[in-house]
């Protein structure tokens, strides 16, 4: 049975390595979407609507396609098609520079009849409101669920909770904005750079609807700058950068602004819930009703989880989606689950404070994986969880602290989605090769360990072809946490092939049978006498004129889904301002096999301060009045900076030695742990995030 | 942007000649950019002409001798947030000065640009919305959104002035110098900046062909203690939610002299007479402090989303005061 071998054995798989193209990436040399210039290249920009809902009656492009410098201009909407956001594309041009792109775009006319339009969840569903799509009352219908017997739950509940929890639309906010440049070989062949999380999903997509053979269509994403789930299609920006590159025969660079990037490329979805949950005097959760609704914008977006986690006997819930003028959703880091998690793990705190029980032992009572009940453990030990207040508020002096606790689970097992080639070229170098991308994982580095462990060598020694179709090896998009645990086990089992081809032609030289040999660090050597042993070059010079090149399969015995993790927050909250300052957050995430502990670590990292930025910093704000987003920028729209940035003890919680994905689930719990731990500190409970300043001050004002 | 021509400065007068040649808007003058580039790319200002003022000759030292500081308005905010005098003797001033934005912003932003930005309001910044500070009727915030809005001035715009160097120098009975083509003028930079009432659109003085050239700060009594304390949601970079700055002439534990200027909750840096009035005198203690805060807010004026300002800025206030005596 195929396995990783054991900890003890591992020379490089488990131990924390540096990032194969981290220098690249902190000396500038790197070379993003945004970074790629071809010759010849021209700029393309797109013109969208700054209403929010109207129909267009006239759009005319002549003064734009007049414009010296200007090579082509496109419509991306009829006259008489609706206007259903702001930031809809409307037209795009392609010009010499990005300066004339930009005057273009603002000499094209436009005539529109403006329609009422709804701004927030409360004006989508506000009585008379207008109708925005085929939703009576801009609500589609509810998705509900039941298990049990919800009243008999209640009946049995010694205690009975009933709140409602909000967080807002959050964007992606990816640094590197959505993008390609394309450029066209001739009349049947493209080449596309991109800022993408699905190289071949790109591929497909962009030969599909440009009714390309996919081979005559190439996806190059050596590096990218952030995606989070809403970068896996090429988008109206992509066709429309290579419509433009196909008129003018020239290829296109077309990038979003910042604003584009807020007001058109995803966001998670905010969610409000009505709970009401019972739980018996014992501690046992029994009764979860839960009535909720989101949206991200015009398709809705009711997909949170609840309840979430801890085991609930009876159960009733009901979903609406709510559609209102503004940018759709998309999936975004753990879609669902981190404004779920932040209104369960509230519910839990404010049900444990009910039965007067240590929120911690209220969740063991409730959460059935063994796997969290050893990482509240570990976890209450490392942020010191006997100091909390046992009574919340119960602090003193003007700067209050409190802790709080909350939980997260996820799959991330993987799928048999890649192919990959392993080569032992002659002169020694090895080459592994696959149509994945790296969208900051670190599954570069994790392919050059895998390979260089196999075969005794360092990562610096494994060169990595990842992030281009065009070796016709194609990998799953890196989403759902899968990329690690689609890559790697077909990484090894090519690694392990190649290993076996090469042992064939050192068998004969060292005398021995192939089982009989072993990898030692750059040599191979004879297991039962050690002195016969050659180096990797000596051993490679046998194949003459050949290469080793090897395929692998996806052995579902290498990987495993599912993961649990809690997190633990200590904030200070000056009552004062209502400041709320994370001292440190405790992230304990069970993860299987961490192919390289150091990036790792850095994932989590990543999650918590994401998890942070929700909690305390991050929404869309919509204006009623103008149907506009106030902050489509990063002044207004405030993500974490240092100063937000706490100690973060990243644990990697190691249960099996199987590869499991963990680039969403540490974003999970955070909400709930800060939210509570600020409940702890100043014995108000702030349901609603995020938790600014002026929420906290008018909370403590209402208490006093 | 729209396109403009540039030109480098080579003297004042060249420059208030170009200014006076023109109505407002048309020639502008820059220094650091960090606020103008953003008005310029946003196409809320479309000047035909930039000026840069940075090729002007010495306006970018501080002095300090025994008279006080005298500044030019070219000097990075970078510069006065290091000056070791500044921070030995002027502390707002420091504080205020390091509390802006960010490290790269403080290395090229200007006094004088400092002194002279435009209002953060979210509906001024988009180039859609025709409000009274670009000629329009109404002001947005008054039925829009309001969180980051004015508690104080009376309206009709609801704007807060941006500066976190302001509120410092007008703690510090700071005057400026004004060049125009009739020559020079001094005021103290209090009376420097205007509110909504007297003109929609500016916030201070300046008339189309004037700029600042230098700020004279006195030096403050050798008892003196000052804070520039910033409430914001963001450590950074973020605009004040509301900021305090202080200097009070201490013996002991007694107050005989304060200056408390409030930034980012009006239109205008806001002084208050209310808290000094309750401070001067008087020996501090945790009541009288609460009390300051308390006077100070009387007369505020929330909108429908601010009023947790009227809290943070009279918590602020009694916050500095207990550190005059700690």
């Amino acid at each position: 049975m195929a396995s990783w071998g054991e900890a003890s054995q591992s020379r490089l798989i488990g131990k924390r390595i540096v990032r194969l193209s981290g220098k690249e990436k902190v000396t500038g040399e790197a070379k993003y979407t945004y970074d790629i210039n071809r010759p010849g290249m021209l700029y393309g920009r797109i013109l969208r609507a700054e209403v929010p809902h109207a129909t267009v009656t006239e759009i005319d492009l002549t003064d734009a396609e007049e414009m010296p410098g200007v090579q082509a201009v496109i419509p991306l909407i009829e006259v008489g098609r609706k206007i259903r956001y702001q930031g809809q594309e409307i037209a795009a041009v392609a010009a010499e520079t990005d300066d004339i792109a930009k005057d273009a775009l603002r000499v094209i006319y436009l005539e529109l009849e403006e329609l009422p339009f709804v701004a927030t969840e409360a004006d989508a569903m506000a009585e008379g409101a207008p109708q925005i799509r085929d939703w009576e009352g801009n609500r589609s219908n509810p998705s509900k669920g039941e298990q049990g017997d919800i009243e008999a739950g209640f009946a049995e509940a010694a205690v009975t909770v009933e709140a409602t929890y909000h967080t807002p639309v959050q964007t992606h906010v990816c640094l590197e904005t959505h993008g390609h440049v394309v450029e066209w070989a001739d009349e049947q062949n493209l080449t596309v750079w991109a800022s993408t999380q699905a190289v071949f999903g790109v591929r497909n997509d962009l030969a599909r609807r440009l009714e390309l053979p996919a081979n005559q269509v190439r996806v190059i994403t050596e590096h990218m700058g952030g995606g989070f789930g809403s970068k896996f299609s090429p988008g109206v920006e992509g066709l429309t950068a290579a419509q433009l590159s196909r008129m003018t025969e020239r290829p296109v660079k077309l990038m979003l602004t910042r604003k584009a990037e807020h007001l058109v490329a995803g966001n998670r979805p905010s969610m409000t819930q009505h709970v009401k949950a019972g739980a018996t005097r014992d501690g046992r959760l029994i009764a979860y009703d839960m009535r909720g609704y989101g949206t991200g914008g015009t398709g809705g977006g009711a997909g949170f989880t609840g309840p979430y986690v801890y085991h609930v006997p009876n159960i009733r819930t009901e979903r609406t989606n709510i559609a209102v003028n503004a940018g759709s959703q998309r999936a975004m880091r753990a879609p669902g689950h981190p404004q779920g998690a932040f209104a369960m793990d509230s519910l839990m705190d404010e049900l444990a404070e009910q039965l007067g029980m240590n929120p911690l032992e209220f969740r063991r009572l409730n959460d059935e994986s063994e796997v969290r009940q050893a990482q509240y453990t570990l976890g209450a030990q490392e942020i010191g969880w006997h100091k909390r207040n046992s009574v919340a508020g119960s602090g003193t002096g003007i700067k209050k602290r409190g802790m709080g606790v909350g939980s997260g689970q996820w799959g991330g097992g993987g799928g048999a989605n890649t192919q990959a080639r392993v080569n032992i070229n002659a002169d020694g170098t090895v080459e592994a090769i696959t149509g994945t991308q790296d969208i900051g994982t670190g599954i570069r580095t994790a392919i050059a360990i895998i390979v260089a462990e196999e075969f005794g060598l360092t990562t610096e020694d494994i060169i990595v072809k990842i992030g281009d179709s065009a070796p016709g090896l194609p990998s799953g998009g890196s989403g759902g946490s899968q990329t690690t645990a689609s890559v790697a086990p077909v990484i090894k089992t090519a690694a392990a092939k190649a290993k076996q081809k090469l042992f064939e032609h050192v068998a004969p030289l060292l005398q021995a049978p192939i089982d009989d040999l072993r990898i030692g660090t750059g040599t191979i050597y004879v297991a039962s006498d050690r002195t016969k042993t050659v180096t990797w070059h000596q051993a490679t010079g046998l194949l003459g004129q050949e290469t080793i090149s090897e395929g692998g399969e996806w052995d579902r015995e290498l990987r495993q889904g599912g993961v649990a993790g809690t997190q633990f927050a200590e904030v200070e909250v000056d009552t004062q301002t209502g400041h709320v300052k994370i001292l440190k957050i405790v992230a304990v995430q069970d993860c299987g096999l961490a192919i390289n502990r150091l990036t790792t670590e850095s994932q989590i990292n990543g999650g918590v301060i994401m998890g942070i930025g929700q909690t305390l910093l991050e929404e869309r704000i919509m204006d009623p009045m103008t149907g506009r987003m106030l902050n489509a920028n990063l002044e207004d729209y405030k993500v974490p900076g240092t100063y937000e940035i706490p100690e973060i003890k990243s644990i990697v919680f190691d249960t099996h030695r199987k590869v499991t994905g963990v680039g969403e689930p540490p974003c999970i719990p955070t909400l709930g742990a800060i939210a509570n731990a600020v409940y702890n500190a100043i014995g108000v409970r702030i349901r609603e995030l995020p938790i600014t300043p002026d929420k906290v001050l008018n909370a403590l004002a209402e208490k006093a | 942007m729209d396109k403009f021509s540039y030109v480098n400065a080579t003297s004042l007068k060249q420059v208030t000649s170009l200014l006076s040649d023109s109505r407002w808007g048309e020639v502008m003058v820059i220094a650091g950019g960090t606020d103008l580039l953003a008005e310029l790319k946003e196409y809320i200002e479309t000047p035909k002409t930039l000026v840069n003022l940075k090729t002007l000759p010495g306006m970018d030292s501080i002095k300090a001798d025994a008279n006080g500081l005298t500044i030019g308005a070219l000097t990075t905010v970078s510069d006065i947030a290091m000056h070791p005098t500044i921070q030995q003797h002027y502390s707002v001033l420091s504080q205020a000065a390091a509390s802006v934005a960010t490290p790269q912003i403080r290395n090229v932003g200007t006094l004088g640009g400092n002194l002279c930005q435009r209002p953060r309001c979210w509906y001024y910044r988009d180039e859609t919305v025709n409000c009274f500070k670009k000629g329009g009727d109404m002001c947005y915030a008054v039925d829009g959104l309001n969180k980051y809005h004015a508690i104080f001035g009376d309206g009709p715009v609801y704007i807060v002035h941006p500066s976190d160097i302001a509120p410092a120098l007008i703690a510090l009975n700071a005057s400026l110098k004004i060049v125009g083509p009739e020559g020079d003028k001094t005021v103290k930079v209090e009376e420097f900046f205007t509110l909504p009432a007297a003109n929609l659109i500016r916030e201070n003085i300046l008339q189309p062909n004037e700029i600042v050239v230098e700020v004279q700060v006195p030096t403050p009594n050798p008892n003196t203690k000052s804070f520039y304390l910033k409430a914001r949601e963001k450590g950074a970079p973020d605009f004040a939610l509301s900021s305090v700055a202080a200097v009070f002439e201490m013996t002991g534990k007694t107050c005989q002299r304060a200056n408390v200027v409030l930034g980012g909750v009006a239109p205008a840096p806001w002084r208050s007479p209310e808290a000094e009035t309750v401070l001067t005198g008087k020996t501090i203690n945790e009541s009288l402090s609460m009390n300051a805060g308390e006077e100070a807010v009387k007369n505020a004026q929330p909108l429908t989303d601010n009023e947790y300002k009227v809290t943070l800025t009279q918590n602020l206030i009694s916050r500095a005061a207990m550190m005059a005596i700690s």
